[in-house]
């Protein structure tokens, strides 16, 4: 049984491939991500103002650390194996511990249509995963180096759309609370759905730009691109069930340490190691890793969270 | 003054990956210009398509009217800072301004 927003997806990769005359005016896209991150980030908030966050602490560490690792399990496979740059290595690497909030959302939702519960202050998890790798990245690129500029770093990691969005959703979501929210719920809550379906037509159509490039960077790319998911997802299993989540919760867990970042990540490096190639790391994560978690990755983790949580 | 006498000056016209939107225009001006046009573009190039649909594949133009000198230094800026690694062009002609005390 297909999750509609997958359908939505499907219709977008096939139109792209097909050159459909389907253009997405670039505001239409900025507003579906506005909404998309501001929903997101607001569920979260409200979530964490019925619970404190205080409590969630050991939790947010460990999975600062397990997103501050992953770059280190990625990047010697891309240096070795890909026989990569160093900059494109460390890249990839950047954008494979980070997460894609769309991959995100798809999960939640693919949990929300089979009535399965999890924890609903995930949200923060997502921020703070969308950081650590980011930096771990550019020091796997250029060392502790004088050259790089880290302030600009900071600007472009901490003031990004992305962070900005989903954080400022957290606060306003915490500050109002399940009842203060009422007033914008039609929109952010009711309508998310819709939003995640039009979004993803849209990803689907970015997506089959990046396919159609594929053919020229070959098997390992594409190798990878399935691969370091896989790995991610086990490794978010592993956590998951040591921090004691639901079955949901591991699902979620799972998908976030497989799924790979296409907006802060690649606008981060773009700035800071332009030398990495950009086109190599958006093919992975947007043409391969993106369409894999979304139509089987997904089931595939929700399978393995159930296996290990004996249901 | 009048709007016969106008004077001849630069325009500098970039091309280039809307993420370096914002550092650009930093060094565009510490380089000596008063001011600048910035508008969306898409196109395709030695890098690729830029369809300009999302971040990663938009484009900005970036225009400046300057002086001789400006536009020199504009010029090599681009070329030992950006050149190599993002997508850009760059090209310059003479215009004719009206009140060319302002660039």
């Amino acid at each position: 049984m297909f999750d509609p927003v997958i359908l939505f997806f499907i219709l977008g990769v096939a139109a792209g491939l097909m050159r459909a005359e389907l253009r997405l005016p670039a505001p239409v896209y900025e507003f579906l991500s506005f909404l998309l991150l501001l929903a997101i980030g607001l569920k979260g908030g409200v979530e964490l103002a019925r619970q404190s966050p205080l409590e969630l602490l050991p939790q947010i560490v460990v999975i600062a650390l397990m997103g501050t690792l992953m770059p280190f399990v990625a990047y010697p496979v891309l240096r070795l194996v890909g026989r990569l740059k160093r900059a494109d290595a460390a890249s990839i690497a950047a954008h494979y511990g980070s997460v894609s909030v769309g991959t995100f959302a798809v999960a939640v939702a693919y949990l929300t249509f089979r009535g399965i519960t999890y924890e609903e202050y995930m949200p923060l998890f997502v921020v703070v995963l969308e950081v650590p790798a980011i930096i771990i990245g550019i020091f796997l690129a250029r060392g502790v180096s004088r050259d790089t500029a880290w302030r600009r770093m900071a600007h472009e990691v901490f003031l990004g759309k992305s962070i900005v969005l989903l954080v400022g959703g957290l606060l306003i979501g915490w500050a109002l609370g399940a009842e203060g929210v009422e007033p914008i719920r039609p929109l952010f809550f009711d309508l998310f759905k819709g939003i995640l379906a039009l979004f993803l037509l849209e990803m689907g159509l970015i997506a089959a730009g990046q396919i159609q490039v594929l053919r020229r960077h070959g098997l390992f790319l594409v190798g990878f691109g399935i691969g370091m998911p896989l790995v991610g997802a086990v490794i978010g299993t592993g956590v998951a069930l040591m921090l004691g989540l639901s079955l949901g919760g591991t699902v979620v867990v799972a998908t976030l340490a497989a799924s790979a970042s296409y907006i802060a990540v690649p606008a981060a490096f773009r700035l800071i190691v332009p030398e990495a190639n950009p086109t190599l790391s958006l093919t992975a994560s947007l043409g391969v890793t993106f369409p894999f978690n979304i139509v089987a990755g997904i089931p595939l983790y929700h399978a393995m969270a159930a296996a290990v949580h004996g249901s | 003054m009048s709007p016969t006498t106008s004077q001849t000056r630069k325009r500098v016209t970039i091309i280039t990956e809307a993420v370096i939107e914002n550092v650009l225009l930093e060094d565009v001006e510490k380089l000596g210009a008063h001011g600048y046009t910035v508008s969306e573009a898409r196109g395709k190039g030695s890098r690729g398509v830029r369809s300009g649909s999302w971040g990663a594949s938009a484009n900005i133009r970036v225009e400046v009217i300057c002086d001789d000198a400006t536009a020199e230094r504009i010029m090599s800026h681009m070329w030992e800072h950006y050149y190599n690694d993002y997508a850009m062009i760059l090209f310059a002609h003479d215009v004719e301004v009206l009140r060319p005390e302002k660039f």
